[in-house]
């Protein structure tokens, strides 16, 4: 009925008497990569959590492959095809980046066919290309908790890719990055783009650039406008709220 | 009419009982996180802070003023439960902000060895030992702290422990020659009475009132009124709320989180010990006193929400309601035809231990609808 | 990474043989009344077992455990009462003479039974951890909430098992030492003997369970719901449903305890209940190590070793000693004996001491089972 994978509509969300997002809609198409920036408190964050369960909107509705998501619970709503990745990195310190990995993989994700299967030939396989694709083979059995910072923000992708979601939500992915991992996540996020919808939320413009892909910018939780990089940053509104006020800036 | 105001009356009995005990404890969860098991014990100090005060009261010099020993006690109770509960917290909760897991079973411990105190200790010494606290967190918090630094800090800062230590022992030897029963260590209970003009009721609407009951419901509201007045209105207050929302933009802003823990915490404790002389009229003191009121108290919190005192007021009242519309079989007084096979489930209930099993199955029936409680904090940042 | 106190190869072989003679020989060794504590204190070490598996690996600390422990303890009383009351009036057990009940409750009827009573006494106890557990997390009611209602819900089944008197003989609880089983009373030497081998081969047998629940991914999603519940829901797993089952599970092991306590220590009672045994549980499993199983034994079986000795040397001493434990090992031994041995404790000290033997690689790197693929 839609071609849309993903659809958000009239979303409002509220924190006490604070409208975190307000009559928000958004449409995501399958397999595009798509950009989502705005100021502090612009309701990026609630945006996801919103689309993951783990806030219900008062009004409006979010549809997944034409099906609402309102009435789901988080656990469900990713194995429908949705996977996260939040704003600083987690993934699991305590389990070694095989075992994130693993847990990540499983199908399906209940108690029993986990307390009695082990992890199988093609879960391997699949682990050690994911493990490869982020640069993580030789870290295999090192603890999650020991890696770096811009490795545990991979190892979230990784973790990401291995559930096979048909949406990846990607929150900063590359908040403390050095340039050249910058550079290597922004690449890696393309090449995952088409075959999987992804949705990448950040303030990094080098990065945004890098990415080349539709622009939406939120401002006080609704869609301010959509575009190209280019047209955005032409955009008289959203250099209002966003991309600088030389005259009001940090002076 | 009668029947609906004796029950009534009961329900706010109870329910101020609990009210008192669950204060603090409100208080030091709601605002810190913390969980205190020993908080139970803190109430026993109150308690057998009545006690000592009621023997003092009895020698010959102090006799004319017996009276109002109720009154000096219950200050001296919030003196000395709060001075135990800032030892705890600097000696011991300090260490275990942010694992509240790990400072539930430290307060175990803690609460485990106060009760062997009192046990193994002569009351008088026990008094000792909290004076020299007492006159050291003094030393600790009223001498301006650059006279402990230098060439002679070292000094001062020996001469005010002495002192203090001498103060202690001078005490516990002198309270424990001029009153012999406090001289020897016993495990056994104490009973604390009450002065003449409490004891009775008083006549109301053609009923009697026991007038300790009336007494524990003033100063249950006294607390309350007091902590809410505090909470809201003080300088302090204002800072503890501070910290409690957010604790690194406080200390940015000049607020001594370190003060205000203690502080927070020492009030907290201290309300454990005016609990502890409510329960001390109601029956004998010894050392598992305050078990018995521990697992109510946390009752009470979880009904009520964190960090809201009208959800813990609420709370308390409904537990005491219930406690006295199940437990005392009202509701087969109140509807006398009930059916038979509801009327003899509510007769299974109607003791005080079944009614303890209901209650807490109604708690968790209402916690599957409303999981935080009756009053539940809003915003993003609960769940995280 | 959750078998690490076990190394492979040869010396766990000798380790294995050694502890096989010790449990063979015990009762030749010590006196009867040793034995038996040995063989109550192992017992214990069941529960600890559990109470590892939900708050080592799970993150969940109840404070409720003796519940489980005393339904399981009940369900054994129950089947040897009834098994040995065919000379009383009636043919139920003495107590209810003195209550004037004439006829068994319902509820006493399948413990005739002696099948059914061994599934009993660990289904039921793991079927009302299940309910209770299914109901508290459901609602995401977690960490310090959790506990406190496992309390309360402790002090209930306290108040109802103690205020029963027609129905479990209330405060006085069930004997079983002057119970009938095989022929034999239970308090008898022979039959205390047997029950010593039989709670030692089910330690290993809880032990072996144990380790093989938390082996896999599952036991991964375990430490996962601990250390970051909200991930592990966003990767797809349910978490009320993996910490129902661990607390059932939990529950079961504690029931097996329980049973087991009771036919050696003679009683089964409200007192089993009580608010300080259930806290003492956490803190065999706290010394010992949470998360490594192994502390979890040696904990139990070693505190309550040292508390009967010291109880009965200096008797107020012991509350003293407890209360201390508590506070130290969370302030200064967060992960216990056999964590600090494990980790970096003793090497810390040993390169303090400056003779430093170890490099610093990862200590368990070389253990890990997931290297052992093709």
């Amino acid at each position: 009925m839609t071609e849309f994978l993903l659809e958000l509509k009239g979303i409002t969300v509220k924190f006490g008497g604070f409208k975190a997002l307000d009559d928000l809609n958004l449409s995501l198409r399958t397999g595009e990569l798509r950009t989502v920036i705005g100021p502090n408190g612009a309701g990026k964050t609630t945006f996801l959590d919103v689309i993951t369960g783990k806030v219900k909107p008062i009004e409006g509705d979010v549809y997944f492959k034409g099906k609402s998501l309102l009435k789901q619970r988080e656990h469900r709503i990713a194995r429908l095809g949705i996977g996260r990745k939040f704003q600083s990195p987690r993934v699991f310190e305590k389990l070694s980046v095989f075992d994130n990995l693993a847990l990540a993989v499983a199908w399906p994700k209940k108690p029993i066919p986990l307390l009695l299967e082990s992890t199988n030939r093609a879960e391997h396989a699949r682990i050690d290309k994911l493990m490869s694709i982020v640069n993580l083979q030789a870290k295999s059995t090192v603890l999650a908790g020991s890696l770096s910072h811009g490795q545990k923000q991979w190892l979230e992708i990784a973790m990401l890719v291995g559930q096979k979601p048909d949406l990846l939500l990607v929150d900063e992915p590359v908040a403390g990055l050095t340039d050249e991992e910058t550079d290597l996540t922004a690449d890696l996020l393309k090449s995952l783009a088409g075959e999987n919808t992804v949705l990448v939320i950040d303030h990094d413009m080098d990065f945004i650039r890098r990415l080349d892909s539709t622009v939406t910018v939120l401002h006080q939780g609704h869609v301010l406008c959509e575009g190209d990089m280019e047209t955005i940053q032409k955009e008289p509104r959203v250099i209002e709220v966003y991309l600088g006020q030389p005259e009001e800036g940090i002076s | 009419m009668e029947l609906i105001l004796e029950s009534l009356f009961n329900s706010v009995a109870i329910g101020s009982v609990l009210l008192v005990a669950a204060l603090g404890l409100a208080i030091v969860f709601g605002l810190m996180g913390v969980i205190n098991l020993a908080h139970g014990e803190l109430m026993m100090v109150g308690a057998y802070s009545t006690y000592v005060i009621q023997l003092i009261f009895k020698l010959p010099i102090l006799k004319p003023f017996y009276d109002i020993y109720i009154l000096v006690a219950i200050a001296v109770a919030f003196i000395v439960s709060g001075v135990v509960g800032i030892l705890l917290e600097q000696t011991v909760i300090r260490r275990l902000y942010g694992s509240p897991l790990e400072t539930l079973l430290a307060t175990w411990g803690v609460s485990l060895i106060l009760q062997q105190f009192v046990r193994s200790v002569p009351l008088a010494y026990a008094t000792g030992c909290v004076v020299t606290v007492f006159i050291s967190l003094i030393f600790g918090t009223f001498v301006p702290k650059h006279l402990f630094q230098g060439s002679k800090g070292k000094l001062i800062k020996a001469g005010a422990l002495s002192t203090s230590a001498i103060a202690g022992v001078l005490t516990g030897g002198l309270l424990g020659s001029l009153v012999s029963k406090l001289s020897r260590a016993s495990a056994r209970n104490v009973d604390v009475t009450a002065p003449a003009w409490m004891r009775g009721g008083v006549d109301l609407f053609g009923m009697t009132f026991p007038k300790t009951r009336l007494l524990i419901i003033v100063i249950t509201l006294v607390s309350v009124v007091a902590v809410s007045f505090f909470l809201n209105k003080s300088v302090w207050g204002v800072r503890i709320r501070a910290v409690t929302q957010n604790r690194d933009m406080s200390e940015c802003l000049g607020i001594s989180t370190e003060n205000v823990d203690i502080l927070t915490f020492g009030i907290g404790s201290g309300l454990a010990g005016v609990a502890g002389v409510a329960v001390s009229l109601l029956g004998s003191v010894g050392p598992n006193v305050g078990g018995n009121y521990i697992v109510g108290c946390f009752m009470v919190v979880v009904l009520g929400g964190v960090g809201n005192l009208l959800g813990t007021v609420i709370a308390a009242f409904s537990i005491g309601l219930m406690t006295d519309l199940i437990g005392a079989g009202r509701l087969l007084t109140i509807w006398p035809s009930m059916p038979q096979p509801l009327a003899s489930t509510v007769d299974f209930f109607s003791t005080t231990s079944m009614a303890r099993v209901m209650i807490f199955a109604l708690i968790v029936a209402f916690l599957q609808y409303r999981p935080a409680g009756l009053f539940p904090q809003k915003g993003r940042m609960v769940e995280s | 990474m959750n078998n690490f106190h076990t190394s492979k190869g040869r010396p766990s072989w000798i380790l294995w043989i050694v502890i096989i003679a010790v449990i063979v020989s015990a009762p030749t060794i010590l006196p009867v009344f040793r034995l038996n504590l040995l063989g109550r204190y192992l017992s214990l070490a069941i529960v600890a077992l559990g109470v590892d598996l939900i708050w080592g690996f799970t993150g969940l600390l109840s404070l409720g455990q003796g519940i489980f422990f005393a339904l399981g303890g009940y369900c054994a009383a129950m089947y040897l009462q009834l098994n040995s009351s065919g000379d009383f009036p009636n043919g139920i057990p003495e107590f209810f003479g003195l209550y004037g009940i004439k006829k068994l409750p319902f509820f006493w009827e399948p413990f005739h039974s002696s099948l059914f009573t061994v599934v009993a006494i660990w289904l039921i106890p793991a079927a009302v951890a299940a309910l209770l557990g299914f109901l508290v997390f459901r609602n995401r009611i977690k960490g310090v909430y959790f506990s406190i209602l496992t309390q309360a819900a402790l002090l209930v089944f306290f108040n109802f098992f103690n205020g029963q008197q027609k129905l479990i003989n209330g405060t006085n609880g069930l004997k079983t030492d002057v119970t009938l089983i095989f022929g034999q009373l239970v308090g008898s030497e022979s039959i205390q003997r047997w029950l010593f081998w039989l709670t030692a081969l089910l330690v290993i047998a809880a032990w072996s369970f144990s380790k093989w629940v938390v082996r896999g991914r599952f036991g991964n999603v375990l430490i996962g719901i601990r250390d970051d519940e909200p991930r592990v829901r966003f990767t797809g797993y349910n978490p009320t449903l993996f910490k129902t089952i661990i607390f059932a599970i939990a529950g079961g092991l504690a029931g097996i305890s329980g049973a087991l306590y009771t036919v050696q220590s003679g009683i089964v009672s409200p007192q089993f209940m009580t608010v300080p045994f259930s806290i003492e549980m956490v803190i065999w499993v706290a010394v010992g190590g949470r998360g490594t199983l192994l502390g979890a034994i040696l904990g139990a079986v070693i505190i309550n070793y040292a508390k009967s000795l010291i109880s009965e040397a200096l008797p107020a001493s012991w509350m003293f000693i407890q209360g201390g434990l508590f506070i130290l090992v969370v302030t200064a031994l967060p992960e216990g004996v056999l964590g600090w041995i494990q980790g970096s404790g003793p090497r810390n000290l040993l390169s303090r001491l400056g003779i430093s033997r170890y490099s610093a690689t990862y200590p368990k790197l070389e253990m890990n089972h997931n290297q052992e693929r093709d």
